[in-house]
């Protein structure tokens, strides 16, 4: 127990680099007339502190929903509410009702940034801290250094700290993760409660949710649903349904008022995907402008199918198998199988499937330090618009050498430390001489890492010619595609391939 | 794949922290920097566009040159890369120029250049033989010992947030301590003569290298009682040192000599018109004693004992004007402090003469020297405490009184530096960073001589601990109060008392544990 206190240096650690990358610009700083997510928060704290709720999420001269309408869940309101509350005894200005819009000033940045820290270290530090000090079978240091590379994962913090992501992923994926905590030590109502507090401060946590449903009812079933599984799952239900109708609760009232709410998280009136995003979507609209051709409720169809079937097996076989490992892993699968199917996805809600793969960095520190790199070079594009090129190399690079020192990860590149024995041993039943999918694997990493370090110096330094001015984006999102269509492969056959057998031989031995 | 190599290989420890540090430093390089900025890009200006007859004359900024003559050869080599980034930074009468290029410049000269203060701290380690410990690496003294070195905090802020060149000077003087260590004494005296001519605040721990140099490599033996023997007088090593000071110093100074304006150059170099304490007093013993007349001054007039009619004004304002002039003590001059620097040093250097302990001994004496010359010294910079931090860092890791000493000095002497960044936005990484220095150099000496005794005191433990509310009240109260526009003098004034009691603590404590040390010879016959 000695040493904790190299934890603590670890979260100042953390919090050091987070600071000093919201010393940079942030997403739309001196564009009017739009400005940028920075501008949306604010204006979220303006609106929701001058307007009564009812008038939250409706058009109104006094509420311009063009403008950076609440488009979030009412959680997200409501810290928007907090903050503002702060902000009004600090300057008033800052909130002024039409006045204060596109107002940029040092110290509201200050302001903005300290909220982003105050939420981060309440609510995602503790929970990444608890999370590595509740890993099983590891010694302490090793647990220390899963939490710096967690913490120092560039993604995220760029994200909320860079670019100013309108709601905070630190709050939401905190939420999430503090679920998964709960759900994985049996804390099982507790799990759940927070994990409905994510989805209510942001609807994309909804990425998660079959993962979590599957695994409690797969834990609800393994008890037998006659006897204790029955009562757990009605626990269940009412955590759920309290947490949900207490979130809600102003928004009741009325029909009309929940409607609207609903109309506003799931805008399926816009299109199949937007900006340049590294899904399939987008990616396939290079060869064929899908978005173009089809009806827009066919586009719907077609990505709900899709995402449904993509993310059917492992669902199912987590439904029959309960476990935390096979938990954590059909988490990035689902999370993974949205992000590349579903319907309006940011390029932002890489992070999504990111935290996951967090949690099993340890598990597999190979392919998850790889699939961590690239999906933040999947937000290259964003990243240079808002002029936050140097710290995104360094964070990068930081985050990359802390991982290949606390993990030696190009050592566990062997079958069994990516966690393909059981697969490669049922491929060499018909194909005897399969065994060269560990070098393949390497030579890939290699591809891709060269593939993106050129990418990146050609986009940061090169103009794209006039014809093309996307060229570098799509170009960054289609190589980014590949790379995730692969993870999904990958992680779709470990969790298929995961037997009992095989981890019961592992405690034998 | 180089770089792979490096990060993966078996003993990569120490590029891994190294690299961490320069990381972190990249990512600093948006934060405020001070004035010391714009005397840089000037220096940079000055060589680049003038000629050498001129650089000690030049006077357009007011922040003329008064480093050594190689600092400026510093900055005209860098200069040269410098007109690829923006020539714009190297002219003269571009008072303030400081476009995103010259910062990027700027700053990234600092952090290449740290590179010597890596590769000296990569040799330290390898010459520091710490105490034995366990076998896991957090727990060795060369990772410890390379830690407090590499992320230093007092560097960090001083060098890559407020701007200056501090690291490879200090690489400079950690390099040539090694090389003592390592016994290559001329290599060692090498280095330490082109310091000085880097920059001359390093000439006050010039005396240890002079005695160390003289006893214990120009006399070749002792007598078995450990006391001098005279006739073992080495006449080939002392004139091969002189000439590799000779040498070092011609080829700096040999060219103002040449045009004749030596004594202009030492205008520059030795300005003693300034007062005898920064606008913020350095937490020395001068602090100490414009504190006592303050308050004996206070006192003096509610108890009638001074006439009101008498009392300068400006002593009203104290830290915030550069002369102080006090009212009840008598003034300090010049001389006064060079006399008291001059005693407080003495005892250090007879000790390492009449007691010489090889290289450790010298080290102890090369610290006493630093901290003495902060204690007494003429209008000493706070960051000057620095000097005495990273050679004490080298002692920390050998015995647990040091490291108690280390520890008091070292978390004064950082909090110390908090005035030096003022602005909101760094308030937080300072603060962090402090936490994250201090807790790291608490906790791993404290487990690294968990076995024996306890490393502070109570009243130490009260005292280091005296450090947060301070920083609460001075920072986050105190703003906030009336009192804000009445005294704004009040933080510093508190700051640097507060400070100055723990460094004369631990200045003293060292004293002590120096001068009662018993000889080399003497323990090992025990």
């Amino acid at each position: 127990m000695e040493k904790w206190y190299l934890m603590t240096v670890v979260v100042l650690i953390g919090l050091t680099v987070r600071w000093t990358v919201s010393l940079n610009s942030y997403s739309g700083a001196g564009k009017p007339p739009m400005f940028g997510d920075y501008e949306a928060q604010r204006h979220w704290q303006e609106i929701t502190f001058n307007l009564p709720i009812k008038q939250w999420y409706f058009n109104s001269s006094d509420n311009n929903l063009q403008y950076w309408g609440l488009d979030y869940p009412p959680l997200t309101a409501y810290h928007s509410l907090l903050c503002a509350y702060v902000a009004k005894f600090i300057n008033p200005d800052w909130i002024a009702l039409h006045t204060s819009r596109g107002y940029e000033s040092e110290t509201h940045k200050l302001f903005m940034r300290t909220t982003v820290l105050v939420a981060d270290l309440l609510i995602y530090i503790p929970a990444v801290v608890l999370y590595c000090g509740y890993l099983k079978e590891i010694s302490t240091k090793k647990k220390i250094a899963n939490a710096l590379c967690i913490l120092l994962y560039p993604g995220l913090i760029l994200i909320d700290y860079g670019h100013f992501q309108n709601t905070y992923n630190s709050v939401s994926l905190g939420f999430a993760l503090w679920g998964i905590l709960g759900v994985s030590c049996d804390w099982d109502l507790l799990g759940s409660l927070a994990f409905c507090l994510a989805i209510n401060y942001k609807q994309m946590e909804l990425y998660h949710s079959l993962p979590f449903f599957c695994f409690l009812l797969g834990k609800c079933f393994q008890k037998g649903l006659k006897g204790k599984g029955f009562v757990l799952l009605i626990k269940l239900a009412c955590t759920v349904v309290a947490s949900f109708t207490l979130c809600w609760l102003p928004f009741f009232t009325e029909r009309e008022q929940s409607l609207q709410v609903l109309r506003r998280l799931f805008p399926v009136d816009r299109g199949l995907f937007e900006d340049k995003v590294a899904n399939i979507w987008c990616s396939f609209s290079v060869i064929l402008k899908i978005k173009d051709i089809l009806p827009h409720h066919i586009q719907l169809i077609i990505s709900f199918f899709f995402t449904f079937l993509s993310l059917l097996p492992a669902c199912i076989k987590l439904l029959l198998q309960p476990s935390p490992k096979g938990f954590r892993f059909t988490l990035v699968s689902c999370a993974l199988s949205f992000f590349l199917f579903s319907f309006q996805v940011h390029e932002k809600s890489i992070l999504l499937v990111s935290l996951p793969v967090c949690l099993v960095l340890n598990e597999i520190p190979f392919m998850s330090t790889w699939f961590l790199l690239v999906s933040t070079f999947s937000m290259l594009p964003l990243l240079l618009k808002d002029e936050l090129l140097v710290p995104s190399v360094v964070t990068v690079v930081a985050f990359f050498v802390a991982c290949a020192t606390s993990f030696s990860i190009f050592e566990k590149t062997s079958e069994e430390e990516l966690q393909l024995k059981s697969f490669s041993s049922s491929v060499r039943k018909y194909l005897p001489r399969f065994t060269f999918l560990p070098r393949i694997i390497q030579c890939l990493f290699f591809i891709s890492v060269i593939t993106m370090v050129l990418l990146t110096s050609i986009t940061a330094t090169l103009d794209p010619p006039q014809k093309l001015p996307d060229l570098f984006s799509v170009l960054v999102c289609f190589v980014s595609c590949l790379n995730f269509l692969f993870f999904w492969v990958y992680f779709n056959i470990i969790i298929m391939w995961d037997s009992k057998d095989a981890r019961n031989q592992k405690k034998t031995n | 794949m180089a770089g792979f190599g490096i990060v993966t290989g078996a003993d990569n420890w120490f590029s891994a922290l190294a690299l961490g540090v320069t990381l972190l430093k990249c990512l600093l390089i948006p934060t405020y920097h001070s004035t010391d900025f714009e005397v840089h890009r000037n220096w940079l200006a000055i060589t680049h566009s003038l000629p050498i007859s001129q650089w000690y004359y030049e006077a357009t900024s007011e922040w003329t040159l008064d480093y050594p003559p190689f600092f400026a050869w510093f900055e005209y080599v860098l200069s040269h890369v410098a007109k690829y980034f923006d020539p714009e930074m190297l002219n003269v009468h571009n008072l303030n120029y400081s476009s995103s290029r010259t910062l990027l410049f700027q700053r990234f000269s600092v952090i290449f250049t740290d590179v010597l203060f890596v590769y000296a701290v990569h040799e330290c380690c390898k010459c520091i033989d710490g105490k034995k410990a366990g076998k896991e690496l957090t727990e060795k003294p060369k990772f410890i010992l390379s830690v407090l070195l590499l992320w230093n905090f007092g560097l960090l802020i001083v060098d890559h947030i407020h701007f200056q060149y501090n690291g490879f000077l200090f690489g400079l003087m950690l390099l040539s301590i090694a090389r003592l260590f390592q016994k290559r004494h001329m290599e060692g005296a090498f280095l330490f003569a082109v310091l000085l001519h880097f920059k001359h605040i390093y000439l006050y721990v010039a005396p240890a290298y002079g005695v160390y140099l003289l006893r214990s490599y120009c006399f070749t033996a002792n007598k078995p009682d450990g006391s001098i023997r005279w006739n073992s007088f080495n006449f080939i090593r002392v004139i091969s040192l002189g000439l590799v000071v000779f040498l070092v110093s011609a080829l700096s100074l040999g060219p103002f000599l040449a045009l004749n304006q030596l004594p202009q150059v030492f205008s520059r170099l030795f300005p003693f018109k300034r007062g005898l304490c920064h606008a913020y007093w350095a937490p020395n013993f001068w602090a100490l004693y414009n504190a006592l007349d303050k308050v004996l001054s206070v006192i003096g007039l509610k108890w009638k004992l001074l006439d009101p009619g008498k009392i300068p004004k400006a002593s009203m304002t104290s830290g915030l004007v550069q002369q102080f002039q006090h009212t009840v003590l008598p003034s300090v001059t010049p001389l006064a402090t060079l006399i008291c620097t001059l005693i407080a040093i003495l005892p250090s250097i007879f000790c390492l003469w009449f007691k010489p302990q090889g290289a450790r001994g010298f080290l102890r004496c090369l610290i006493l020297c630093a901290l003495s010359s902060f204690m007494f010294g003429w209008h000493v910079h706070e960051k000057a405490i620095l000097l005495a931090i990273l050679p004490m860092s080298l002692l920390s890791v050998g015995k647990a009184g040091d490291a108690s000493i280390f520890l008091i000095l070292t978390t004064t002497g950082h909090y110390s530096l908090f005035p030096l960044l003022f602005t909101a936005p760094e308030l937080p990484i300072k603060i962090l960073l402090m936490l994250l220095f201090t807790i790291y150099s608490i906790s791993s000496l404290k487990t690294l001589f968990r076995k024996e005794k306890p490393l502070f005191n109570w009243m130490e433990t009260f005292y280091l601990l005296g450090l947060g509310p301070l920083e609460v009240c001075c920072e986050f109260v105190f703003p906030f109060t009336s009192w804000k526009l009445k005294y704004p003098f009040i933080p510093l004034l508190l700051t640097s008392v507060y400070c100055a009691v723990g460094i004369t603590y631990a200045w003293f404590k060292l004293y002590v544990s120096v001068l009662t040390d018993p000889p080399v010879g003497k323990t090992k016959k025990q």
